[in-house]
């Protein structure tokens, strides 16, 4: 028996901002929840299931969502599970419920990812005083960093790529209403006076601390015939792991990235990615990656990531477009920052991404990675049901 | 073979929550001595208040007082309170569905002994004498003699300077083990020797050493000795003083693969300006007194590696 198509026909995001504080989680979550079952006209009796994902436990000391959210997303009666794979857990969870409408255990399911990280500590779940080892870091950044710096000697990129991303993605979050950073005095010079925190890593380049949900209704081919909005189609879905530290490990472009898009690309009959795809929503949670991610997905060959980025393909308006939406540099509810990157290409090949929308937008890739560049999930969506 | 080493680990962080308006209004409210409930829209009053209907889903803001007297539905008894739980002396876990509620509460209910606690007993609230908008404004139970009483009344849930945060602290005590390799790395270091584990299967040194080949799935048993001396592959120089850090900034946080070693170690680079710090960068380690590790690495005065000697190691 073939596998059931599946359509996301509904996608509910929260207006993210720094501090939510007028709300509870029960409430944020409920806030993407809603307007999620709004986008799709279905009501909480239509959820046959729900999937939910957050970021790593000691982020938000909220250690059983799955339990406590279950009648703010009107889980009663219903299965509901977590799904926990570090900062690229809203993308595993998307997945997570796509698999489980494509093998028909479930017809219509919601999806959801969030964080709160007004009310968390992200810097200080990621350093934990384990006994016996020397602390010498705090946060991600300084984790990211010297790799940063290897794709730069690597490639030869010269030292402005990172501000050419930060600038483009800053500007796309102008037209993004529910992106955090909305900054209208944005200019390339701004961008390269800002101090380095991790050098070459600069304040400029790092992605915000947000407040935010992100919810999407996944459904059957039944289901998306009754969809009032044009539905975005999953032609291929793939999550891929490896450790955090092996010999042999490439932190500039892992294999676990690699290898998850080409099972996307085979899966979705992706042979051209660079020409093919019409636009891309990937995990840039420091300016660098986008040039590094380029070339990790098959948009550029080894080396030349950064060429596509200082030539303006992956502005709004190139020929690639790369985080329409402002990215996780606009946007970065830790646990539902890969959620929002699926669920922003879903907006794209269903027209419905307003002023960032990509014109004709026919397949869009979203991505997430998350732990020590560990944990890859993508999805492929399209306009048109797949044909395979 | 050194003993495994073993020590506390304790993971402490004062996390914050936003209450919303339904707890905002429960909290507060018990700092006025007044317990508030939610009436769904199928009638029932249900303290403590959530604000969702555990049924139906629908959003629940109507807002109920009930009374601060109830009956216990169910009950154990704790012979040895734990620090920070309600009481200091033994006392018994209730459920208590307060006068004019349809659910119950958890709390503590002070006795003398099991012996006096019974399904069915009447209880009442013991306020705390300092109340500050949280559970523990309930000091506990106290049984109580006297009928059930009180129907709910409709309540606003408007008061003066509502509480609208909360902070809760979460603690975790862990004992932290890091097992045999890493032991006698840490062993070995204290001698001022660098030694990993070579794979039996794919010949790759690992230092640290973890046991096990994370490729191979093997387990590592051959001790080598790499270093001291090795290759700064790649780096990042910190401006940001971190808080559990006492540590000057800016410094170089680097990756160094030693010599013999097949990945990259982490460690400050010093004996250098920070800004003199480069890729293929020859350094050593710089022992201190007592010190678990070497302090930092600093420059051995070699000519640097060439790229391609360290490349595959990035």
């Amino acid at each position: 028996m073939s596998e059931e198509p599946v359509a996301v026909v509904g996608i509910g995001q929260t207006k993210h901002v720094s501090a939510r504080r007028d709300v509870s989680i029960a409430g944020l979550v409920r806030e993407a929840a809603v307007r999620a079952l709004e986008d799709a006209a279905l009501t909480w009796a239509d959820i046959d299931a729900v999937v939910i994902g957050k970021a790593p436990d000691f982020f938000e000391g909220l250690m059983m969502p799955e339990l406590y959210l279950a009648d703010a997303l009107g889980a009663v009666g219903k299965p509901m599970l977590r799904v926990h794979t570090a900062g690229s857990v809203g993308g595993s969870t998307a997945l997570v419920a796509a698999n489980l409408v494509s093998a028909r255990v479930h017809r219509t399911v919601l999806t959801l990812a969030f964080e709160k990280q007004s009310e968390s500590n992200a810097m200080w779940g990621l350093s934990l005083p384990i006994p016996f080892q020397q602390p010498l870091l705090a946060g991600a950044g300084g984790f990211f960093a010297p790799h940063v710096r290897a794709y730069m000697r690597r490639t030869g990129a010269p030292d402005t790529v990172g501000s050419l991303v930060a600038y483009k993605d800053r500007r796309n979050a102008l037209k993004n209403p529910y992106a955090h950073i909305h900054d209208p005095d944005i200019t390339l010079e701004k961008v390269r006076s800002a101090p380095m925190l991790w050098d070459p890593i600069r304040y400029s380049e790092t992605c915000p601390s947000s407040d935010g949900a992100c919810a999407m209704i996944l459904t059957d081919r039944a289901g998306a015939a009754r969809s009032p909005h044009p539905p975005a189609w999953v032609h291929g879905g793939a999550m891929r792991s490896e450790p955090t530290l092996f010999a042999g490990k490439d932190f500039v472009s892992p294999r676990a990235g690699r290898d998850c898009a080409a099972d996307v690309y085979r899966q979705a009959g992706i042979g051209d990615p660079r020409r093919e795809i019409d636009a891309v929503e990937m995990y840039v949670p420091f300016s660098w990656y986008e040039p590094m991610w380029l070339e990790n997905l098959g948009f550029a060959d080894e080396g030349e990531g950064w060429k596509l980025t200082e030539s303006g393909v992956t502005e709004l308006d190139g020929d690639l477009p790369v985080n329409p939406s402002g990215g996780v540099l606009s946007t970065n509810p830790i646990g539902a920052s890969g959620m929002i990157r699926f669920a922003e290409a879903a907006l794209q090949v269903r027209g419905q991404a307003g002023e960032h929308q990509v014109p004709g937008a026919r397949k869009a890739l979203g991505h997430a990675y998350g732990g020590g560049a560990q944990f890859f999930s993508m999805w492929l969506v399209g306009a048109e049901p797949p044909t395979r | 073979m050194p003993e495994a080493l073993s020590a506390p680990l304790v993971v402490e962080f004062p996390f914050t929550r936003s209450l919303g308006p339904v707890q905002s209004a429960f909290l507060t409210g018990l700092r006025e001595r007044t317990v508030l409930g939610v009436r769904t829209a199928g009638g029932k009053v249900l303290v403590p208040p959530v604000e969702y209907d555990p049924v139906t889903a629908e959003e629940i803001r109507e807002l109920t007082e009930v009374a601060a007297t109830g009956t216990v539905t169910t009950w154990a008894w704790n012979p040895a309170p734990r620090p920070a739980q309600p009481l200091a002396t033994p006392f018994a876990w209730v459920l208590v569905r307060l006068d004019g509620a349809d659910t119950a509460l958890l709390h503590a209910l002070a006795a003398p002994g099991p012996e006096t606690v019974r399904t069915g007993m009447r209880v009442r609230i013991r306020w705390a004498a300092e109340r500050t908008g949280a559970i523990t404004d309930i000091a506990c139970f106290e049984p109580y003699d006297g009928e059930e009483t009180g129907r709910p009344a409709p309540h606003d849930g408007v008061f003066t300077d509502p509480v609208t945060g909360i902070v809760t602290p979460a603690r975790l005590d862990y004992r932290y083990t890091p097992g045999r390799a890493q032991s006698a790395y840490l062993d070995a270091l204290s001698r001022q020797r660098i030694v990993g584990e070579r794979c039996p299967s794919c010949h790759k040194v690992y230092v640290p050493p973890r046991g096990a080949c994370p490729t191979c799935g093997v387990a590592t048993t051959e001790r080598v000795e790499v270093g001291p001396r090795g290759t700064v592959t790649t780096f990042c120089i910190v401006n940001i003083k971190a808080k559990n850090l006492d540590m000057d900034v800016p410094y170089v946080y680097a990756h160094i693969a030693l010599d013999g070693a097949d990945l990259a170690l982490h460690a400050r680079i010093g004996g250098i300006p920070y800004d003199q710090v480069r890729m293929g960068l020859r350094v050593e380690p710089v022992w201190t007194e007592g010190g678990r590790h070497p302090d930092h690495y600093r420059p051995t005065g070699e000519p640097d590696a060439d790229y391609d000697a360290y490349k595959e190691l990035l």
